[in-house]
């Protein structure tokens, strides 16, 4: 090994100028591509959330339909106003865990790791590192979503159809099927944010599900009108809307309202979280 | 070129780095040295702005790290903790960060090259021992070919042969006119690498200058004396006011008088002398000496006078070394006292 600094690279390195050497933002893009792609525990998680959706999706619609007769009529009429939405919600209630533990490690992995320093050696500038960090998940979870979400009512439907027949022509299904995508690729960001916020994994990790899956759902349970607004209202609650064909009796949104909601919430944590990058030391 | 004015950070009620006041200049290396927790890293991490001054400024080419417009091109860094995602390889490590300041990913080969790390390019980083570790941080802080370079305890792991490779390193990048600016707590690692010195200690500045001047200040001068008659020539010295002392040998070692003076001592005096030299005292003893105080974490040894209060509870809050605290209990580990207070006071 030889200490040399190689002269000819400062020649290359100066051969495109102007350009070479910033930090523009589709460079900060395509860091966090490669960052994203580069760590094996991120394509598993993709991998564990597409199998696990999938099977969840297709078992439990098979089961539906294998004990038609036995559940009761409550349930046979919420597959009947809502199919894609039951197809759907049987894969998601878990497959949407992996999006959670992933978005919450996108950033806290480089806390845990102290990846952070080199990013933030690399780009000093936090705000935009932070918006190229999310727009890269945005757009892996939002296509692996749709991949998803179509994938399971190519499926689930198939087996539903001797007691419920439904097509992406019927009303409300197309919508529903785009908006699991969005509703995944907004919760993949509201991890980022819980994330942002926490820097540890197992706090954010815990904090997330703990939210979506426990406290959000609980919020049912709160006595009288005051309580139906507040879980009306909650990010993840009203988010999933968009993932149902028609808006349900219940419901104090319509699809697009909650998912506005949603995006209202994560767009509030994200800007904190990105206040608070700047603040705080790395 | 880095510039510091009252930089200062503050923890809790506990400054780490308060009111440094510096220049780092080009074509040098200038070394960073302090006792552990004096502040070398919190100074280096400001610097970077990965954490933000309690008050005071900092600027790399000035201006702020922060507004650098093309960073990795002006300052390359390597930290003292770890900034690695072990999962990932070196060569997607490196192409991450070059990507991000739009560095031709042949470059990644080449600083790869530089720091012998091609051949283990495609493993993942968590396998790579503590000095493989280090030298793909090395090797992100070349990507961009900076002309500021900053090395946080960069040996820490290194086997000598890769010691000695990057202080030639070093020397190298500073021999062609770029600011090198790296840390130590240790004195003799920068005695050969450094030109220029700036010590710090319990977050102030204790000295700022020229390697040469800082030895020439610090470190007394000792002259060894070989003679039949010692008893005699010790009396003489220690009634001209010189401190002398003697081994078993009857090897005289006198500080407070040059070798001249000690000769023709010897001579109106008739004693015969077979040996006299001149001896430059370490720098080590001189910087240990010089920081003594500033010490952050002592340790102190079992059952020694520490006792109870211990290395882990020091006296009062605030002062680690309130009254009766460990460190001044501490035997004084040379039997001299130095001649005047060290450093640019
Ligand atoms: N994030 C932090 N929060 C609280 N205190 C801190 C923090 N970082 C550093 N310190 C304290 O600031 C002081 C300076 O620490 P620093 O790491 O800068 O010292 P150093 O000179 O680099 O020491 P070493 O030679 O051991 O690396 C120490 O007392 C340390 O405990
Ligand atoms: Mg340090």
């Amino acid at each position: 090994m030889t200490a040399d600094t190689t002269p000819e690279a400062s020649a290359a390195l100066a051969d495109n100028t102007g350009a070479s050497g910033t930090a523009a933002f589709p460079r900060l893009l395509a860091m966090e591509w490669t960052k994203f792609r580069s760590v094996r525990s991120t394509v598993f998680s993709l991998l564990a959330f597409v199998v696990l959706t999938l099977g969840l999706a297709a078992l439990f619609t098979w089961l539906t339909v294998n004990q038609w007769d036995k559940i009761d009529a409550d349930q046979r009429a919420a597959y009947q106003r809502d199919a894609v939405g039951n197809i759907l919600g049987g894969g998601f209630v878990l497959g949407q865990l992996a999006i959670c533990v992933l978005g919450a490690m996108v950033i806290t992995s480089e806390y845990s790791t102290g990846m952070i320093r080199a990013s933030l050696l690399a780009v000093p500038r936090r705000t935009p590192m932070l918006a190229a960090k999310g727009l890269v998940f945005a757009a892996v979870t939002f296509v692996v979503g749709e991949v998803v979400s179509f994938g399971a009512f190519g499926i689930g439907a198939p087996i539903l159809h001797s007691k419920v027949p439904v097509s992406l022509s019927d009303h409300g299904v197309l919508r529903a099927l785009l908006g699991a995508g969005l509703y995944l690729m907004m919760l993949g960001l509201f991890a980022m944010a819980i994330g942002a916020l926490v820097r540890h994994t197992a706090g954010a990790i815990t904090a997330v599900i703990g939210f979506v899956e426990v406290l959000a759902p609980l919020a049912q349970l709160l006595p009288g009108s005051l309580g139906k607004h507040v879980h009306a209202y909650l990010p993840t609650e009203a988010g999933h809307l968009v993932a149902q064909s028609v808006q349900g009796p219940k419901d104090l949104l319509s699809p697009w309202q909650g998912y506005g909601v949603f995006s209202l919430w994560t767009a509030g944590l994200l800007i904190i979280a990105g206040w608070l990058l700047n603040r705080r030391d790395a | 070129m880095i510039e510091a004015i009252g930089l200062t950070k503050q923890y809790g009620d506990k400054k780490a780095v308060d009111g440094l006041t510096f220049t780092v200049r080009p074509g040098m290396v200038t070394g960073f040295l302090g006792p552990n927790g004096a502040g070398k890293s919190t100074t280096m991490r400001m610097i970077l702005g990965l954490d933000a001054p309690t008050s005071g400024t900092v600027t790399v080419n000035g201006r702020p790290y922060a507004k650098a417009v093309a960073p990795m091109r002006e300052v390359g860094a390597l930290l003292d903790a770890k900034a690695i995602h072990g999962g990932r390889t070196a060569y997607n490590h490196l192409l991450a960060l070059a990507q991000s300041n739009r560095l031709p990913a042949r470059r990644v080969g080449e600083v790869l090259e530089l720091t012998g790390l091609t051949q283990v390019a495609k493993k993942r980083s968590n396998g790579f021992s503590l000095g493989m570790g280090q030298r793909l941080g090395i090797a992100a802080a070349l990507l961009g070919d900076p002309q500021v370079l900053m090395f946080d305890e960069p040996v820490n792991g290194l086997d000598p042969d890769g010691i000695r490779w990057i202080r030639e390193f070093m020397r190298r990048l500073a021999s062609e006119g770029r600011t090198v600016f790296v840390s130590s707590h240790l004195m003799s690692e920068m005695e050969h690498t450094a030109d220029h010195l700036i010590v710090i200690g319990r977050g102030r500045m204790q000295a700022d200058m020229s390697v040469k001047e800082f030895i020439a200040r610090n470190s007394e001068q000792t002259v060894t004396v070989r003679t039949p008659e010692t008893m005699k020539l010790l009396q003489l010295l220690a009634a001209k006011g010189a401190r002398v002392s003697n081994d078993e040998t009857g090897l005289i070692t006198v500080r407070g008088a040059s070798p001249q003076q000690i000769g023709d001592l010897a001579f109106e005096n008739q004693i015969r002398v077979h040996e006299l030299a001149p001896h430059q005292g370490s720098l080590e003893e001189a910087f240990m000496e010089m920081t003594r105080d500033q010490v952050e974490y002592r340790a102190v040894g079992p059952g020694g006078p520490g006792g109870p209060g211990g290395p882990g509870g020091p006296g009062g809050p605030g002062s680690p070394f309130g009254p009766g605290g460990y460190a001044d209990a501490v035997p004084p580990q040379h039997p001299y006292t130095p001649g005047q207070p060290i450093g640019a006071r």
